[in-house]
């Protein structure tokens, strides 16, 4: 399965990944509109500290701790990725204190959000992906495949 | 092969699924005393309180059992295990043979003997959907409801119906709210928060004696009430498997994979004893949720014959209470170091040279990044600890560790 895998020497700390991935799921068809003077909530972080940085979005585990630990079933998995029901999830955070990654967060709404691939929106792929200016995320199949424990 | 399983919640949903995976054809059949389809039980005071409904506490969708093609008896009790004939017998009176058998059978209410109890009338447990719906029909928004217990059960309950009714006492014998989850400090937090919500909290004694609509606390006080909520405990609902003859201690007595002590018979969930890998492998109940589905899995997988046993296992609870989030993890034995937050509480507890467990209040983010700290039993030295204690974050650990976490390379 494609997954997003991060190179961190090709990372330049330019945060794009972020604004791509907050423009995506704003449901807005303009970048201006959606995020000038908001404040985003991007389902990809970078960490950035010294002279090194690298973006930490949702790996899609194959044994997923969120998914099995979720209280609501909120989280499920659809051909190995796992996807958020927003409307399933009461916000209790047991995917927040289960997930090795930090991948998955608090939302404005209330409940969780994570990546997911951009297979809900309408973007066709991961926007962190086409935007990123010098590869340091890549959408592509790799034999090991990340696993939450 | 046929497959039986006792229990409808999520330690049996997590068996149905391994099985699933592993043996598409077997027979599974479920017996459940519950008559819904299995629905999350800890959503029960999220359903009072409006923050989903019927359709959606529903675990897995109202189709689960007909696509995992399980034969599901719904209000059907079993009543009793004959481990030697390898048959349920169920309420009905009909034996059902079987190949191998979950019993996931979760806890039920513990209620101590309390002078008076029988006087009142309206009086109930908070563990199941039938009671939250019981409870809701009882309510009204002049009621006023004394909850006995300021544990996940009782918090959560009060959390649920405090804007339904006029007013809610809360009585703990304890000296704080949510004593087995919380430190002093973080409690009177939580305790603060709640109090905001006209939640009243009576700490540190207990019901002396109660009357039809009213109860003598031990510190003098009288509470009057509409409605009394039970809510000081829960036990592991082990009857079947003790009077089948299992090895039983509270819990039921499992190996790594779920097997208990009778041939061919598996437990999961709350009715299983774990060990605590943050505090010696003590055996101990670790009623947890996500601990119920991981054994539930485990014995799925095993009863369609495979050999897998259960991770690394350890308290763990994630909630909140009105938006304050609370999660914390593992053991507070060891060496506390308190971290400066701007908003909340956090605190980390180590020991040699291991994390051992967290608490986090207000501001949880990322949390789990400390939880795999406790589970792989990552030696402190080998990560920027300082780093990692101030946020959770991947940049505290190694280039090499990093890049087999994002990267998909092989270490």
């Amino acid at each position: 399965m494609k997954r997003i895998y991060v190179e961190e020497k090709w990372c330049l700390a330019c945060r794009l990944c972020e604004y791509n991935c907050a423009f995506a799921n704003s449901g807005k068809d303009d970048m201006v509109k959606a995020l000038k003077g908001a404040k985003i909530h991007p389902r990809i972080r970078v960490e950035q500290a010294g002279g090194i940085s690298f973006a930490v979005s949702c790996r899609h585990c194959r044994d997923p701790l969120c998914q099995r630990a979720c209280i609501s079933g909120a989280l499920s998995l659809k051909d190995g990725q796992v996807h958020i029901d927003e409307n399933k999830c009461v916000g209790c955070y047991t995917c927040i204190m289960v997930c090795p990654y930090g991948a998955i967060m608090p939302s404005e709404k209330g409940a969780v959000q994570k990546c997911d691939l951009c297979m809900q929106n309408h973007n066709g792929e991961p926007a962190c992906v086409a935007g990123c200016p010098n590869r340091a995320i890549v959408y592509e199949e790799r034999e090991d495949e990340p696993c939450a424990m | 092969m046929r497959y039986v399983i006792v229990g409808s919640s999520h330690a049996a949903v997590g068996c149905v699924e391994a099985i699933r995976e592993r043996d598409p054809q077997g027979e599974i059949v479920l017996f459940s005393k519950e008559g819904h389809r299995p629905y999350s039980r800890p959503l029960i005071s999220y359903y009072l309180q409006g923050k989903t409904d019927r359709e959606r506490m529903l675990l897995r969708g109202g189709d689960f059992f007909e696509r995992m093609n399980v034969r599901a008896h719904l209000g059907c009790a079993v009543a009793a295990i004959d481990a030697a004939g390898h048959y349920v017998l169920d309420e009905t009176g009909e034996k059902t043979p079987y190949d191998k058998l979950l019993i996931a059978t979760g806890s039920v209410p513990f209620v101590p003997p309390m002078e008076g109890l029988e006087k009142v009338q309206n009086k109930q447990g908070f563990l199941t959907l039938d009671d939250a719906l019981e409870l809701e029909g009882r309510l009204n928004p002049q009621s006023r409801v004394l909850i006995i217990g300021a544990g996940l059960i009782g918090m959560k309950c009060a959390e649920g119906i405090a804007h339904r009714v006029q007013q809610v006492d809360v009585v703990e014998m304890a000296p704080r709210v949510l004593p087995a989850v919380l430190d002093t400090e973080a409690a009177a937090l939580v305790q603060a928060r709640m109090e905001k919500e006209n939640i009243r909290f009576h700490l540190g004694t207990s019901a002396e004696r109660f009357d039809a609509a009213e109860a003598l606390l031990k510190n003098g006080e009288k509470i009057p009430f509409d409605l009394l909520v039970l809510a000081v405990g829960v036990r592991p609902n082990t009857a079947l498997l003790e009077q089948a003859g299992a090895a039983v201690q509270r819990g039921v007595q499992v190996d790594e994979g779920m097997r208990t002590t009778l041939k061919d018979v598996y437990a999961a969930g709350d009715v299983a004893l774990s060990h605590d890998s943050t505090d010696d492998d003590k055996e101990k109940v670790l009623a947890i949720l996500p601990n119920a589905y991981l054994q539930g899995r485990v014995a799925g997988l095993n009863m369609a014959g495979g050999q897998d046993r259960l991770p690394e296992v350890f308290p763990m609870n994630a909630g909140g209470f009105f938006d304050l989030h609370m999660i914390s993890a593992g053991s507070t034995r060891g060496e506390e170091i308190r971290v400066e937050q701007e908003t909340g509480l956090k605190k980390l507890y180590v020991r040699d040279d291991k994390l051992v467990g967290f608490l986090m209040l207000g501001d949880v983010e990322r949390a789990g990044i400390y939880t795999a700290l406790i589970r792989d039993k990552t030696p402190l030295h080998s990560i920027d600890f300082a780093l990692i204690a101030k946020a959770p974050q991947l940049m505290a650990f190694s280039g090499q560790e990093r890049a087999r976490k994002l990267g998909g390379k092989a270490i």
